[in-house]
């Protein structure tokens, strides 16, 4: 799916939005066939970006956008090569699913007949042959999806923008669509820029990642590379793992007054990133190295998943994962000091 | 009635909500209101020669004032949406210095007494107004004192019903929509035709329905620009007063007629359009 050759062909763009209270300035390079998501908190500039690759924003002084050579961002909205699907889907309510899906067609010229046959043969590609009759106002929420998917399709756009596309599904369809989509994503030979808040979303549907914080690139790579050595509190809260910035000499890093001994060699400036399920807590102080040994005061106790998560205040802000057992034999409450660890094995430091 | 009762305590938790009286303040107002509203068309009903109803209504000149105002009122309503449903798009969507001043422009006929709106009419369009003028030397067209003037002058005093309404279910709908169009590939021309009217249709109906109700009922404008002819500008409204000169009872049959096509419009509009934005 990946192509080897970003630099060829595909979608390369510079989007500069400046507004009064917010600045977007992100550069984005596309392959065709390939599938970049856009990660970031609410307010961080993902919609502005892909309404300004759309066209229905425009772009400020410096920005620019190409595809395939072409520039895109002297064009209207009408008449640039693209399909949307917007959060909500905005699928037109007084037309049926069929006619929705040949809208697009429609717009570009080709004959009822056609269009319809077109769209036809795309509601058929997901699933929804026998929905074609269908008004949105009575379709579910994983099939209005589809629809907008198919609807964005008809027109043979060269860039696919996504913006938010499983927000408004519930957990159990959205599993499902999730997984359709990412086919329908696979089998799409243009360049696709999806926008989500989701890691998950983002980690299964993207080959590659665009951390978004600000109006700015905070971090970009392949999804497991993301995900491993996230750059800041963002991506490691999205990702779940406790991250740390400190200094590095040979194998240990200082954080705060924490010295971190760590499986990686790093010098200088550098980034501890462990998960809260590597740290192990005790009431007394445990015997041996005082490396990777902290003592905390436990801010508050929450269940996650089968296990409990407590927050650590102290030095360092930390999260550790334990089992129901273990916090009725620590005897874990508000406000108590604790020490807490993590073994050498499971710190990962990189450069920062 | 001498004193207000004190507010029975309430306890926290039981929850019910307040029923308290009435205040006849409000209550005798509005019954009187209520009569005052109701009364004259009681009135109308009460006096109404209903054992020669049938007969009065075939009379030629009844059924004459009738097809007109049913006519005109129709054409003048085709004209409104032809140029109120344009007008109050851009009074909706385009961004122009000004903007706020063509607004209020357009709602001015709303206030203005139909007469002088007739007056005002008769300044441009009459023979020697500013168009009217060229008009006669241009085509040979006069509108004064002809049907097609019964028309000007509705349509002058009801397009602001319908730009009303209809900027106003613009600006109630989603323009997410037409975005959404527009990614598709729909120019501005079709976005309006495929996307935006069908969203707005209920405003539209709406609108055109006080539309056409207000030039059914128009008086003053026609009078003045049109003038009062059987058969050519005589309106029901305009047979209505000229009746109440000469025979009164033909008057309150006119009078029922009109009153029995605004109900019908009233029942016909119901919640769903006088509710929609």
């Amino acid at each position: 799916m990946t192509s080897s050759e970003p630099r060829q062909g595909g979608l390369r763009a510079r989007l500069v939005v400046t507004r009064p209270a917010f600045g977007l300035d992100i550069t984005l390079d596309v392959a065709m066939g390939e599938v970049v998501a856009l990660l970031g908190p609410n307010g961080a500039g993902k919609t502005t970006a892909l309404r300004a690759l759309a066209g229905l924003s425009g772009l400020s002084e410096g920005g620019h956008i190409t595809l395939d050579g072409r520039p895109l961002h002297t064009l209207a909205a009408e008449r640039r090569p693209i399909g949307m699907v917007f959060q909500d889907y905005l699928l037109f309510p007084h037309l049926s699913a069929l006619d929705n899906v040949a809208f697009g067609p429609r717009c570009h010229g080709v004959s009822k007949a056609e269009s319809r046959r077109v769209a036809a043969a795309l509601l058929e590609r997901v699933g929804l042959a026998e929905h074609a009759a269908v008004r949105p106002g009575r379709l579910s929420g994983g099939q209005a999806q589809r629809v907008a998917l198919a609807r964005a399709l008809a027109v043979r756009p060269r860039l696919l923008l996504l913006d938010e596309p499983l927000a408004a599904l519930d957990a159990h369809t959205r599993l499902d669509i999730r997984s359709q989509l990412r086919r329908h994503l696979a089998d799409f030979d243009g360049a696709t820029v999806l926008v989500t808040h989701d890691p998950l979303d983002a980690m299964v549907l993207a080959d590659r990642l665009i951390v978004i914080e600000d109006g700015a690139v905070v971090q970009q790579g392949a999804p497991a590379e993301v995900a491993r050595r996230p750059r800041t509190d963002y991506v490691a809260r999205l990702v779940g793992l406790n991250l740390y910035r400190g200094l590095a000499v040979d194998r240990q890093v200082k954080v705060e007054e924490v010295l971190f001994s760590t499986a990686d060699r790093v010098d200088g400036p550098a980034f501890v990133a462990f998960s809260p399920a590597a740290v192990a807590l005790y009431r007394t102080r445990p015997d041996g190295s005082p490396r990777n040994l902290w003592q905390a005061r436990v801010a508050g106790v929450e269940r996650h998943g089968d296990n409990v998560r407590v927050h650590l205040d102290g030095p360092i802000v930390a999260f550790a994962d334990i089992t129901p057992a273990a916090v009725a034999d620590l005897d874990l409450a508000a406000g108590r000091q604790i020490w807490a660890s993590v073994k050498a094995t499971e710190t990962h430091a990189y450069p920062a | 009635m001498t004193s207000t009762t004190p507010a029975p305590a309430r306890s926290p938790g039981r929850g019910a909500p307040r029923a308290g009286r009435l205040p006849w303040v409000l209550v005798v107002p509005a019954l009187l209101g209520l009569v005052f509203l109701v009364l004259p068309l009681a009135g109308l009903l009460l006096r109404a020669p209903w054992a020669t109803l049938p007969q009065r209504l075939a009379e030629p000149q009844v059924l004459e004032a009738l097809r007109l105002s049913l006519v005109t009122a129709t054409v003048a309503t085709a004209v409104c949406l032809l140029l109120g449903v344009p007008l109050a798009w851009l009074l909706a969507r385009a961004s122009f210095p000004g903007l706020r001043v063509v607004r209020a422009l357009v709602t001015v006929p709303l206030v203005l007494p139909p007469v002088v709106g007739g007056v005002a009419l008769l300044l441009v369009l009459g023979r020697r107004g500013l168009v009217g003028q060229w008009l006669e030397a241009a085509f040979g067209v006069t509108l004064p004192f002809t049907t097609a003037g019964v028309v000007v002058a509705e349509a002058f005093v009801a397009m602001p019903f319908l730009v009303i309404s209809v900027e106003g279910a613009l600006r109630a709908a989603d323009m997410r929509f037409e975005e959404a169009a527009a990614t598709l590939g729909a120019s501005r021309w079709t976005v309006f035709r495929r996307v935006t009217l069908p969203l707005v249709m209920p405003g539209v109906v709406a609108g055109a329905v006080l539309c056409w109700a207000r030039a059914l009922g128009e008086f003053g404008a026609t009078i003045t620009f049109a003038g009062n002819f059987p058969g050519r500008t005589q309106t029901m409204p305009l047979a209505v007063y000229l009746a109440l000169e000469t025979e009164p009872e033909a008057a309150i049959v006119l009078s029922l007629v009109l009153l029995a096509v605004s109900v019908i419009i009233l029942a016909s509009l119901r919640d769903r359009w006088v509710n929609s934005p």
